[in-house]
């Protein structure tokens, strides 16, 4: 820390939710690995797109509304932005892997 | 118990960024491991957003605003190119005229 000071009521919510955001991206990136095939492989990322992008942005708001005494909320563009594409692309990679993995016609 | 709860605060900030960076180092493997493009093309997406991750830790930690500025664009950055890679490998090019 930079020395300064956050009140408990910052404090604490925001580690919480930073622990919470990190144990999920790591379990996703685990399920990113371990998982069999390419459309189950999709499923894991989804959960660092929506939830830990979450928890750590909103403790990224917590955290900069105590250090400057006033409500930050432009962490509100990133979360709005990975919530709008991610959807976009997940639909766009799975249409190719299976326009990919379509079976072959015999000539 | 402001000291405490700062102390806490502390400890959850280094094992968030342990886990953005270890989340990064198993989507490398990934990235080289995977058996076909469009996995490496969705590796290399956890990927940006894991960095996009780790540099809203760093502006929390050194509590600036300048990364947020540059995580907004590594997010941009990461969007971008996955559709520009998920649509070539979808039609084979990028921008059909």
């Amino acid at each position: 820390m930079s020395g300064a000071e956050l009140p408990v009521w910052a404090a604490l919510p925001a580690a919480v939710l930073l622990v919470a955001g990190g144990a999920l991206t790591l379990i996703g990136a685990i399920g990113l690995v371990r998982l069999p095939d390419f459309f189950s492989r999709m499923h894991p990322p989804s959960m660092t797109y929506t939830l830990g992008t979450g928890c750590v942005l909103i403790a990224s708001m917590i955290v900069s509304s105590a250090l400057f005494d006033r409500p930050v909320l432009h962490e509100l563009l990133i979360t709005l932005f990975v919530v709008i594409t991610a959807p976009v692309t997940a639909m766009l990679l799975a249409r190719a892997a299976r326009y990919r993995t379509r079976p072959r016609r015999v000539p | 118990m402001t000291a405490l709860a700062n102390g806490l605060f502390d400890y959850a900030a280094w094992f968030a960024s342990l886990c953005f960076v270890m989340a990064m180092l198993l989507a490398l493997v990934r990235l080289f491991l995977g058996p076909a493009a469009q996995d490496r093309v969705l590796a290399l997406d956890t990927f940006y957003l894991n960095g996009m991750l780790s540099l809203l830790m760093l502006g929390i930690r050194s509590s600036s605003t300048v990364y947020f500025d540059m995580a907004l664009l590594i997010a941009l950055f990461g969007f971008v190119s996955t559709i520009a890679l998920a649509k070539f490998l979808l039609r084979g090019e990028v921008i059909e005229p």
